[in-house]
């Protein structure tokens, strides 16, 4: 396909789902399918067949929803009524009430516990209303299997505008500008990167895409993954063409079987309709992409380590410099970002740099997304502008604790963050105010805790996870863990003494300050934060002297 | 070679740019401690011991495989960083089962001189005690994983300067283990040419040859430089 | 960590449809050794472990180190060297999982089948294993029995639904 050939075929696309007045999208993310939800699609398919509807009623699977605990999701457009719980017994009624009778069926409209009402349309409820889509828009509307629904919101059209209508420098200005950084968990601003990338002289370069999201508590890149694979497809090519790579490599996790395969038949279309491979849209750009499945290694979300498993080896990772953007996968440039990261690359070339930077704070643009879990009412996805308040995150958007609980903390950046008590509610989400807090943005979890939780045992339960990750290189961290671990249990069991936390603070800092890698010098950050904030229940499990 | 000029500890040096930080310290008799660092094979940075302060860097840096750059301002003998070179000597210590006094390589051993280097007179951590395997399969060596410290000296001497590939790790986190094969005994081993490197490169009484007694090794890793000079002279 | 003692290691069989399907990878990554952890994958999703003979022809296969194989799949979680059993019980242990009651499932399946993770009953009919997080985390507490996962589940109902599966009681 070339050029004018990709304008023809998304009109052709718009045109055909115009003939549709309504479309029915159940949610066939992760959550929604263990609920049940490929039933409930096939189900429905019958339904309005069997009440011949097909001509005017479209049912499609999408990615993720958001609400995810209230799953099977099924919405309907053009009303943008959201159904949950929906089932193979129900959904008969939803349909009459819905489409024949055009009212909605008050009874299974999607609903918090803590909220007066359910909303009809769902724009209106606060979990939707305050939140901003950026790297999830389109995700839950769209068919993640079908590139036509992608070509009908716009897909590719921003890879055409950077290969035809841009130079590389100026694909990397414009993510320059808009002052992205990486959503990975460090926050490195992603222009910088690129542009240092595009500025080694190399005869092959590579762009990685970082899907190895091994924090417990966090879907955020899987439900990319599995809601729009083409988003992300599209935005490695772009970021091939910026920095010379005509090679791309998805880092998936194995433990997200459905993500590969939509991952995999994304490439296989978009390459169909020479969107990928050689001389992409009829210009002298090529540029492939291959999957790679990670094996269950949490380090390897570490970029050297990552580069280590796509080379077949124990994924260990490498003391920096060298960074991977001079010497990175077989030695050469390379560029690794996350997928979140890359699912904001396309709408940014669209629309411009200035555009994304004017959401956010000062030094945290854009909208970021988090899984909120725990004990929340509204468990799933959000995304939200950076700069939200913590506050508005749970009782707004979250709806609250379960069963009307008092909060107790929240924990953000998994193992290696930290948790949030409560007299920091208003703690704005960007990067440097959660480090200043102890903890980090890391990836996106967030995971609410009530008066229920011991912070003592959370602690004990991120280092148990670092130290089962651990890859062994390094002393600090292979050693350092398993002694920080064994000391907070020593405490958690109340047998432990003064000389024993006093230890126990001192081999943080070091096995903080000496690791070689981000997991190591990130592994303490749980225990050193709830050491800050509840320091309290420390002191009342340790034995006092005599 | 246009020199630059780096200041270590507050004196100022000439040196070449495309040296590490370890090596310009080591040629201008600056002490750095080191482990898992072997002259002539490839640096790993995972001892931890040859960190660094440089001025302008938030993190502390590994002298093996950081190289130096012009105006580098380097510390190497701050209060903290000799604080945590005794931690981690006492966690070597305490990871696996070190007993000087019943070990072949008692008063040649590179982690007993750190000890005595660093001023560890006690551990204050728990030990862990970990079981181990003592593997005399071999008709000439012996590997005790009791003393290991995980250094992987062997492995890289084994794989980069003998080509053998015999040695690996397997496993992760403190579970971590040196194996020939596939965990096979050493002595059944179908890669190692028994050429001995690995002996001469292990810092501990990890690897020894059988017909030794106690505190009787005399280990030899700078024949494993020079050999590995004298290949690069031939080429 | 005793290593293995010297147990003969028998030889694949070339007809086996599993070397088969190992094999026909092998060709389409063009026997290059950095396709390893690929290959590693397909071998466990045919075998459901990796059998020590299987190894022995993939560093065969890939002229890749004995040690250099074996130091890769001990080092990756997926990979398994053992028989995970029959039937698997998979029990998320992430966050969301562990707040809202992974460990009580873990107390019921042990006290049910005596079977702590990783492990796996005689008569190899059940083996129970913890995964990290599988990302379902609006259904936690969830659990994975044979590839299907089940969510917001009691202990209760994971033992019948194993009982139903394996027919253990």
């Amino acid at each position: 396909m070339i050029r004018h050939e990709l304008q023809a075929l998304t009109g052709k696309v718009r045109e055909k789902q115009q003939q549709y007045k309504h479309r029915i999208c159940v949610c066939c993310g992760a959550s929604c399918i263990s609920s049940g939800s490929e039933e409930v699609l096939n189900k429905l398919n019958e339904e309005i067949k069997a009440r011949g509807l097909e001509e005017t009623v479209e049912v499609i699977p999408t990615g993720c929803m958001g609400p995810c605990n209230q799953g099977p999701l099924v919405k309907y457009l053009p009303e943008n009524t959201i159904y949950q719980k929906v089932d193979c017994e129900n959904l008969q009624r939803v349909v009459q009430s819905q489409l024949i009778d055009k009212k909605p069926l008050e009874d299974l409209l999607l609903f918090a516990d803590s909220r007066e009402k359910p909303f009809v349309d769902a724009a209106e409820d606060p979990f939707f209303k305050r939140q901003q889509k950026i790297a999830l828009k389109d995700c839950g509307d769209i068919n993640p299997d079908s590139i036509e629904d992608y070509l009908a919101v716009g897909g590719y059209q921003a890879l055409d505008k950077a290969i035809f209508l841009m130079s590389p420098e100026e694909v990397i200005s414009e993510v320059k500008q808009s002052r992205i950084r990486g959503r990975g968990g460090a926050g490195y601003p992603t222009g910088l990167k690129w542009e240092t990338v595009y500025k080694y002289v190399s005869d092959q370069k590579y762009v990685i895409c970082n899907g190895d999201e091994g924090d417990p508590g966090a879907f955020m890149d899987r439900s990319v993954l599995e809601g729009n694979p083409h988003r992300v497809l599209e935005s490695m090519a772009i970021a091939g063409y910026a920095i010379g790579a005509s090679k791309g490599y998805a880092y998936i996790r194995g433990e997200y079987p459905l993500a590969i395969k939509r991952f995999e038949q994304a490439i296989k279309q978009a390459g169909k309709l020479g969107l990928l491979g050689k001389n992409i849209l009829g210009s002298n750009f090529s540029f492939d992409v291959e999957v790679r499945i990670g094996a269950g290694a949490f380090v390897c979300g570490e970029e050297t380590a990552l580069i280590a498993s796509i080379e077949g080896k124990r994924g260990t990772p490498k003391p920096r410099p060298p960074f991977p953007a001079e010497s990175g996968l077989w030695g050469k440039p390379t560029l690794i970002n996350n997928v979140e990261t890359f699912a904001a690359i396309a709408p940014i070339i669209l629309n411009g740099g200035e555009w994304y930077s004017e959401t956010g704070t000062a030094k945290s643009a854009g909208t970021k997304v988090f899984a909120l879990a725990g004990k929340i009412n509204y468990s799933g996805l959000i995304e939200v502008p950076m700069g939200t308040s913590l506050r508005e995150i749970v009782f707004d958007i979250g709806g609250g604790i379960q069963h009307g609980a008092e909060f107790k903390a929240a924990q953000t950046g998994g193992p290696s963050g930290g948790c949030i008590p409560a007299e920091h509610l208003d703690v704005k989400m960007d990067y440097e105010s959660l480090m200043s807090l102890g903890s980090i943005m890391g990836s996106g979890g967030l995971i609410v805790m009530d008066k229920s939780s011991d912070m003592v045992d959370v602690a004990r339960y991120f280092m148990e996870f670092c130290m089962d990750e651990s890859c062994g290189k390094c002393i600090p961290c292979r050693v350092g863990t398993k002694m920080m671990h064994d000391l907070i249990q020593k405490i958690g069991e109340r047998k432990a003494t003064r000389i024993d936390l006093d230890r126990l603070e001192e081999l943080a800092v070091y096995v903080k300050e000496t690791s070689l890698c981000g997991l190591g010098a990130s592994a303490p950050n749980p225990l050193l934060s709830t050491l800050r904030h509840f320091r309290e229940e420390y002191e009342s499990k340790i034995q006092q002297e005599g | 070679m246009n020199k630059i000029t780096v200041i270590i500890n507050e004196k100022k040096f000439e040196v070449d740019p495309h040296k590490t930080i370890l090596e310009v310290c080591r040629e201008n008799e600056v002490e750095i401690l080191t482990m898992c660092h072997l002259k002539g094979i490839v640096d790993i940075g995972a001892c931890r011991l040859c960190l660094v302060e440089i001025e302008g860097m938030n993190k502390l840096i590994p002298a093996c495989t950081t190289k130096v750059a012009a105006n580098m301002v380097i510390r190497t003998d701050t209060e903290k960083l000799k604080k945590y070179q005794r931690i981690t000597t006492e966690l070597f210590y305490a990871e696996r089962n070190h007993v000087c006094a019943v070990c072949v390589s008692n008063g040649k051993c590179e982690l007993q001189n750190l000890g005595y280097k660093v001023g560890v007179d006690n551990i204050r951590y728990p030990h862990l005690f970990p079981q181990c395997e003592v593997d005399t399969s071999h008709p000439w060596y012996v590997m005790d994983h009791n003393r290991c410290i995980m250094c992987t000296r062997c492995v890289r001497v084994c794989n980069e300067v003998e080509g053998a590939h015999n040695w690996d790790v397997m496993n992760r986190g403190h579970q971590v283990r040196i194996i020939s094969d596939f965990n096979t005994p050493w002595g059944e081993s179908t890669t190692c040419t028994s050429c001995g490197k690995c002996l001469h490169a292990c810092p501990t009484g990890a690897i020894w040859p059988k017909a030794i007694v106690q505190g009787q090794l005399e280990k030899n890793p700078v024949m494993i430089t020079e050999l590995i000079e004298r290949r690069k002279m031939k080429l | 960590m005793k290593s293995d003692t010297a147990v003969p290691v028998k030889e694949v069989s070339k007809t086996d449809p599993r070397i088969k399907l190992i094999a026909a990878r092998i060709k389409k990554e063009n026997y290059k050794p950095d396709a390893l952890i690929e290959i590693l994958h397909t071998a466990q999703g045919a075998y459901g472990y990796l059998p020590k003979e299987v190894l022995v022809y993939i560093a065969k296969a890939l002229k890749l180190p004995p040690s250099r194989v074996f130091s890769t799949v001990t080092f990756y979680h997926f990979f398994s060297l053992k028989s995970k059993g029959d039937h698997t019980c998979i029990v998320c242990t992430g966050t969301a999982c562990y707040v809202k009651g992974a460990q009580a499932i873990l107390n019921k399946l042990e006290k049910e089948f005596g079977l702590k993770p990783g492990q796996v009953t005689t008569d190899n009919k059940l083996g129970v294993a913890v995964a990290r997080c599988i990302g379902a985390c609006g259904l936690a507490p969830a659990v994975v029995i044979d590839n299907d996962v089940q969510g917001k589940v009691s202990a209760d109902a994971i033992i019948e639904t194993i009982n139903e599966k394996t027919g253990i009681v």
